[in-house]
């Protein structure tokens, strides 16, 4: 009888090693995915050791140059090394990947369990409010705010992020509601314990996984975001070497004459985007099989 | 219905009031500086228009409440968007010309959308895991992976590369030459269209696969009718059904996607209106266009909900 009282009702822990086992025994295509996405996360991290050549350093002689052994991507109009300048969109893609990410998950999370545990009229006139938000393009809401806010990487993160957090906090409240109902909920809230107590200690490990997705998936929702955003130039402002940036403005230009501008950072945008879709996909299924085949 | 139709509306009126106070507080924030730039950026100081009269035309005089009223009621009894700043046309003249423009483009992105993934969702499901589902969902996920202003820069590189052949850079107006507008239209349609269908093609998988595990299919199929008839008129007919919820969800993907592609193709409809009114700080144009692609969005989900309910009349009845 003990046992059944005290065996865990809600979502079972996973733990990190047997979790990477069933990753890659289960699911391969999503681990390879979490793999290039890792190797990306170490091009950005080192991409000042790692880049052959400075970010801007520009060589007169070298204009245009074609891939090669000594410019595996080509060179730009200005003989700017193409490998190079796509490390450092990396970093850049990180940087904003990862910052407006989690600032997007913080809000979803904040907006989701407000909403979710609360309930009443907070809630209703937040799904409203929710509802209204999400019949805006997201695009058009960030060429917006940045018309109003200046172009800047500190600006764009804060936008990313509020504007995924927005959407992103029907999922978590979806999951905050099928969580409050569970019986060591009520129990905590019998005995007498704080709101905050009960959020932190009993909703929120209970909607970790939920949110690690939720996390994972948005790091390409921004980074895409981005990179769209700098390719209209209301992004990071050049000479910065976004993957959005490069192929835009002067590099478009050239493209017709140099078409390696603009396969290379096209192709590291897909290749990280698909990567952290599948990763994501594969973090879903194992983690929380009740999101199966939503988006 | 009528009851349906009634309510889905009321629905509809807290939501459109939000999405207004958006708007109107986003643009809001326009910090003092701007005005100075705006000032400086298209040279009005001369004689025409000095800094107290743009603060006027701004409206930013006035407490806010009052300018938010003043603003909507504006809207609602005369349909009036106010005036681009530095043409003094009407924005809701402008917005007239552009919208059509961004319909056509969209509307053909999501029949070529759906032309590529019905028939490839319908064959991955009736054909589930063999090596054919396989190529055309990992195509899928690709799909959504592959940004639209990189597919749509490739598609204008490429063939000028290898046969130097360059879309036209003029727009040409559909009433003036149908047939070369839709050529103009066809490439940016297919770039965006491409992208829609892969997360269309993996619904009608999904949707697919879970009727044709209804009971009524193996009937059709016991009493020996031919597997196309039963895959077209009985699972497609069910299956399709929360397809078309999702191109109503898909709304503002296709809107966000219209921007980019026509940017780079250079066709004139709101999206490129938008820009250029970013890059002017036309304010008043840029609350127009997003004032009215919100408004937009949420008509094309009610559309898109009704028909649902006429589709399925479970859905009038339950709800």
């Amino acid at each position: 009888m003990s046992a059944v009282i005290t065996a865990p009702i809600g979502v079972a822990r996973p733990k990190p090693a047997g979790f990477l086992r069933r990753l890659f025994r289960d699911k391969p295509l999503g681990a390879a995915g979490g793999v290039i996405f890792m190797l990306f996360l170490f091009c950005g991290i080192f991409a000042d050791v790692l880049a052959p050549f400075g970010m801007n350093e520009i060589s007169p002689i070298n204009r245009l140059k074609p891939p090669s052994w000594q410019f595996p991507f080509g060179t730009d109009n200005l003989g700017r090394d193409m490998l190079s300048r796509c490390l450092y969109g990396a970093q850049l893609s990180v940087i904003i990947g990862i910052t407006a990410a989690s600032l997007a998950t913080f809000v979803s999370v904040a907006i989701g369990i407000a909403t979710g545990y609360l309930g009443g009229k907070v809630d209703l006139i937040m799904q409203r409010f929710v509802d209204a938000w999400m019949s805006f393009p997201d695009l058009i809401i960030l060429i917006v705010v940045v018309s109003v806010v200046g172009p800047g990487m500190p600006q764009i993160i804060c936008t990313l992020g509020l504007l995924l957090g927005i959407g992103g906090s029907r999922i978590i409240r979806s999951a905050v509601v099928s969580v409050r109902e569970n019986m060591y909920v009520h129990a905590a809230q019998s005995i007498g314990a704080t709101t905050p107590r009960i959020l932190l200690k009993h909703i929120l490990p209970n909607i970790l996984p939920p949110i690690i997705v939720l996390f994972t998936t948005r790091v390409g929702a921004v980074i895409l975001a981005e990179s769209g955003l700098s390719f209209l130039g209301l992004g990071v402002p050049p000479p910065a070497p976004t993957w959005g940036g490069l192929l835009s403005g002067g590099g478009r230009t050239y493209m017709f004459q140099g078409p390696w501008l603009a396969l290379a950072p096209g192709l590291c945008l897909t290749i990280v985007v698909y990567a952290t879709n599948v990763f994501g996909d594969a973090l879903r299924d194992l983690l929380d099989p009740r999101l199966r085949g939503s988006r | 219905m009528q009851a349906y139709i009634a309510r889905r509306l009321l629905a509809l009126l807290p939501t459109l009031l939000f999405a207004s106070i958006i708007v109107f507080v986003t643009v809001r924030l326009i910090p003092g500086d701007i005005i100075d730039m705006m000032l400086s950026q298209n040279d009005v100081s001369a004689g025409k228009m000095d800094r107290e009269a743009l603060v006027a035309a701004l409206g930013l005089d006035k407490p806010i409440w009052s300018q938010y009223l003043t603003w909507v009621g504006r809207i609602i009894f005369h349909g009036d968007l106010g005036n681009s700043l530095w043409q003094t046309t009407p924005v809701t003249e402008q917005l007239a010309a552009r919208l059509p423009v961004t319909f056509e483009l969209g509307l053909l992105a999501v029949l070529i959308g759906l032309t590529i993934a019905l028939p490839i969702g319908v064959y991955s499901a009736i054909r589930q895991d063999t090596a054919g589902d396989y190529i055309s969902r990992s195509f899928s996920i690709l799909m959504l992976a592959i940004p639209s202003f990189w597919l749509g820069t490739m598609v204008l590189v490429i063939p000028s590369i290898f046969w130097g052949w360059s879309p036209e850079v003029s727009y040409i107006p559909f009433f003036e030459d149908p047939i070369g507008n839709i050529k103009q239209m066809l490439l940016p349609a297919v770039v965006l269209g491409t992208a829609l269908s892969a997360i269309t093609m993996r619904m009608t998988r999904t949707m697919m696969l879970e009727v044709l595990r209804q009971d009524y299919i193996r009937t059709a199929m016991a009493k020996g009718l031919p597997e196309r008839l039963v895959v077209v008129r009985h699972a497609l007919r069910n299956a399709l059904i929360p397809v078309v919820t999702l191109i109503g969800l898909q709304a503002p993907i296709i809107i966000g996607g219209t921007v980019i592609l026509e940017q780079i193709f250079g066709i004139p409809g709101m999206g490129l209106l938008l820009l250029d009114a970013v890059n002017q700080r036309d304010y008043p144009i840029i609350t127009g266009v997003f004032l009215v692609v919100g408004v937009a969005v949420m008509l094309i989900n009610l559309v898109v909900d009704l028909s649902y309910g006429l589709l399925d009349p479970r859905v009038r009845v339950r709800s």
